[in-house]
């Protein structure tokens, strides 16, 4: 098994008692959930990113290999279709999986690795037509193959350790093969999967309700009878929802507020986790326009940034909390206090910081600027995060204004580099920092770099740590990759990591919290107490 | 009666054409469309290829006339095409939330005028009492509270108050059950949203048939069937309150038309999964055919209840279909 060890950023705290391992699950009972957002626009997890179809339809699927559901934080893999985790063979180039043979879709008919094959294939070399947003993440796979009903080949381009995180995506869902090979399409509105849950009913923007899979191939999973999971798009009504017992939990994650209101509703009744989250804050300065071409202009703005007391003072407001750069900070890739507080704009001294960025604007001559930040109509946390950048740069003089928009606006602005400077927050379902990091690349290499820069430079260092092998030697190399992107280039730095935080009524036994809102979604280990 | 009645039927085809017409021009002049929104919501790249692909499988790749042509030729035939974003035909998506909207709508009307009508009259019957005084107060307080604010308060509430009661918070059930398969479970969750809509709606209501009594009371023939004799309910029964219900009748038309797809903050309050929640995502996700077809559907019901309305001042002033 490989994977990421991460550190121990993942916490359960408890009032009224979390679920801890060595409880005995108990069968029986429908939980109730809410997903906090509108319908989402199909049902196809290799089409849509939304959080809304994983949350709503990952119950229906299996992966070929996920995230350790006893331990979602620690970057750990194991299989769910597969039988073990395989060792990579061919110098790294091959990985060969075992695939389960009493799997089978809720029609009845057995899944095979056809299947399995047929899914990645449809992911990772899509057929016209067919929209697959994840495909980049696949860029070191040259064939998928089912070579008998029970082995899945993957051949790499390349060795790296990129790989098998990628493989646990979340949104990868076993889909048939004789009903894709018919129509690509079918899966956007109907469900077949292999998953602990059937399909029962959907209403859009209301409900989605899923009944025990009698022919789940984990024979003492699931534990429930059935779920519902409830869309509810407004903060407040979800929180009044977990008051009222209407719902249980919602797994996304609340602002410290909605925490509090229902901590303190809940009293003893109430158990907590929290997570560092795999989303950052980020500042993206557009190098097409003056003066942010210049380094010492972009440099002096990051390093007015009080990012440490910042990151402290909207903890208390927002869902962020964690200082860090490019690479997710419980990940070994990251860099050490000690190595981000010799990053500018991660300096410990404030003072010192502020200094050398007016000293900076005043040699770019560029002493009385004034700009317009973009950001995305979304109070969690892009204002919060909006507000500490523009209370920052007035510190060194700099005068600074939003501009709120919606979202679609605000992605086409970022796309067509309809902007100056932009809060952004790039985010991912499964920690891989190598791959998690490529919109830091070149425009001309990543189209998710609004930056609309190029850095052949940073390129050479990437390239060198994806395929790198040895984790000291990988580590090094992000460090010399995030040093160039977030001080000596201060392309679009990153300010703070988002942090989760997700309440809910202690009956809720089994789930346990992850770095990603995507992940650890399928439910099989929930059960309730009651 | 007949001819007045298809004169106004007739008249209802230019005004749906020419909203039709603005619809279809103001969707289509908002910066952007569904695949720039789908594509690239998550922020992700996408290829032109994917871009010319996804309007071309959905058909904004034609010319705007052709486009229109469809349209019209659609609503011709009670056909509104698929939602561009879910891929679902747009009847259902709108028959499936239509229900909760008509619902809530016709609720709030009902307790608007049971409050309203009652009240309005009674103040002013009784000009500048005590009672006069605190049924303006009420109205007045109707007005300004946003109804919105009022849902999430009166949720608030109820939460607190059965907290104190009985040891456990209660609100209504979020997820809407059809009133033909729980009724009691189904009055739970539409009649919070429909007194906190149907109190500004009654304010409205109120101020209107307090006005309008107070000018009909001044009128020379309630003077005349004072001096007649007249019983006092039977002068305000029959000769006042139906005079005076003419604005009014028209307030409630109003209203009630804008209830059916204006309801976009009180639905989210309340999670209905609505006629003004489904507006706002089908604009936010530049959905053409889901936002035509709902728009289409508010201006048929406001023609509608505007052609009601005029019926109803025929039959409540039998000079007007003279006229």
């Amino acid at each position: 098994m490989r994977g990421l060890a991460l550190g121990a950023g993942v916490l359960a705290a408890a009032w009224g008692g979390a679920a801890t391992a060595d409880e005995t699950p108990k069968r029986g009972g429908t939980l109730t959930f809410v997903i906090p957002a509108d319908a989402p626009p199909s049902f196809d997890g290799h089409r849509e990113q939304t959080f809304a179809t994983v949350q709503a339809f990952a119950p229906f699927y299996s992966l070929l290999i996920r995230v350790d559901p006893a331990n979602p934080g620690s970057g750990q893999f194991v299989c769910d279709v597969c039988t073990e985790m395989p060792q990579p063979a061919d110098g790294g180039k091959t990985y060969a999986f075992k695939i389960r043979g009493d799997v089978k879709f809720q029609d009845g008919t057995p899944m095979t690795a056809a299947d399995v094959a047929a899914s990645w294939n449809e992911i990772i070399f899509p057929p016209s037509g067919v929209i697959s947003p994840r495909q980049s993440y696949f860029l070191m796979v040259d064939k998928v193959e089912a070579p008998d009903p029970t082995t899945v080949v993957f051949r790499l381009k390349f060795p790296t350790a990129a790989f098998l995180p990628a493989l646990a995506d979340p949104f990868a869902f076993i889909y048939k093969r004789e009903i894709i090979d018919k129509d690509p399409h079918w899966y956007e509105k109907n469900v077949m999967g292999t998953g602990p849950f059937k399909f029962v009913e959907y209403e859009t923007g209301q409900s989605i309700k899923g009944a025990r899979n009698p022919d789940y191939f984990r024979k003492d999973q699931p534990y429930l009878d059935g779920f519902t999971g409830i869309f509810i798009a407004k903060q407040a009504t979800s929180v009044d929802a977990i008051r009222s017992d209407r719902a249980a939990v919602e797994f996304r994650g609340m602002p410290p507020s909605s925490v509090d209101e229902i901590k303190s509703a809940l009293g003893k009744d109430v158990s907590i986790q929290t997570s560092n989250w795999n989303v950052g804050s980020s500042m993206t300065f557009n190098h097409t326009k003056k003066p942010f071409d210049d380094p010492r202009v972009r440099r002096a703005l990051s390093l007015a940034v009080d990012r440490w007391h910042g990151a402290e003072a909207l903890s208390k407001v927002a869902i962020v909390k964690t200082v860090g750069t490019f690479a997710f900070p419980d990940s070994p890739l990251a860099p050490t206090k000690e190595e981000l507080q010799k990053i500018a704009g991660y300096w410990p001294d404030m003072d010192k910081s502020r200094d050398e960025a007016k000293r900076l604007l005043k040699e770019a001559g560029a002493e009385n600027l004034s700009f317009e930040l973009l950001n995305r109509n979304v109070d969690q946390p892009y204002k919060y995060v909006g507000l500490l950048l523009i209370d920052s740069w007035r510190k060194i003089g700099v005068n600074v204004t939003q501009k709120v928009v919606p979202t679609g606006p605000y992605y086409d602005a970022l796309r067509n580099g309809d902007f100056t400077v932009a809060v952004e927050a790039p985010g991912h379902g499964i920690v891989n920092p190598l791959l998690d990091v490529q919109k830091e690349l070149s425009h001309s290499i990543s189209a998710e770099n609004n930056g609309q820069y190029e850095d052949p430079e940073a390129a050479d260092i990437y390239n060198r740590m994806l395929r790198e092998s040895d984790p000291q030697k990988q580590h090094q190399l992000m460090l010399e990759f995030e040093k160039r992107n977030a001080d000596t280039q201060a392309h679009q730095p990153f300010i703070v990591w988002w942090y989760r935080t997700v309440p809910y009524h202690s009956y809720v036994k089994g789930w346990k919290i992850g770095p990603s809102h995507l992940a650890n979604q399928d439910l099989s280990t929930v059960w309730l107490d009651k | 009666m007949y001819r007045y009645l298809i004169s106004r039927v007739l008249l209802t085809i230019p005004t749906l054409i020419g909203a039709a017409a603005l619809v279809f021009l103001l969707m289509r002049l908002i910066p952007g469309d569904i695949c720039l929104v789908r594509l690239g919501s998550g922020g992700s790249s996408f290829s032109t290829d994917a871009l010319l692909a996804c309007h071309k499988e959905i058909g904004i790749d034609r010319p705007w006339i052709w486009q229109f042509a469809d349209f019209l030729w659609g609503l011709a035939r009670f056909d509104f095409g698929t939602s561009m974003w879910s891929g679902k035909p747009v009847i259902t998506e709108i028959a499936t939330r239509f229900p909760v909207s008509l619902e809530v709508a016709v609720l709030a009307t009902v307790i608007a005028v049971t409050i309203a009508i009652p009240l309005g009259t009674i103040s002013a019957l009784r000009q500048n009492s005590w009672i006069d005084l605190a049924v303006r107060t009420f109205s007045i307080a109707g007005l300004a509270t946003p109804a919105f604010w009022l849902g999430i308060v009166s949720i608030l509430v109820v939460l607190d108050v059965s907290q104190v009661i009985t040891g456990h918070p209660w609100m209504p059930p979020i997820d809407y059950v059809p009133l033909w398969q729980d009724p009691l479970r189904n009055l739970s969750i539409v009649i919070l949203p429909a007194a906190t809509i149907g109190y500004r709606y009654a304010a409205v209501s109120m101020r209107m048939t307090r006005s309008a009594m107070l000018e009909v009371l001044r009128e020379d023939y309630i003077r005349t069937a004072r001096a007649k004799g007249l019983l006092r309910r039977i002068i305000i029964n029959r000769h006042a309150l139906k005079n005076a219900l003419l604005p009014v009748v028209t307030v409630i038309g109003i209203e009630f038309a804008f209830l059916i797809g204006g309801l976009v903050v009180t639905e989210q309050v309340f999670n209905l999964n609505g006629i003004g929640r489904l507006m706002v995502l089908s604009v936010q996700n530049q959905d053409y055919t889901l936002t035509q077809a709902l728009v289409m559907l508010v201006v048929t019901i406001a023609v509608l209840s505007n052609l009601v309305v005029d019926l109803l001042y025929a039959w409540l002033d039998p000079r007007i279909a003279l006229a």
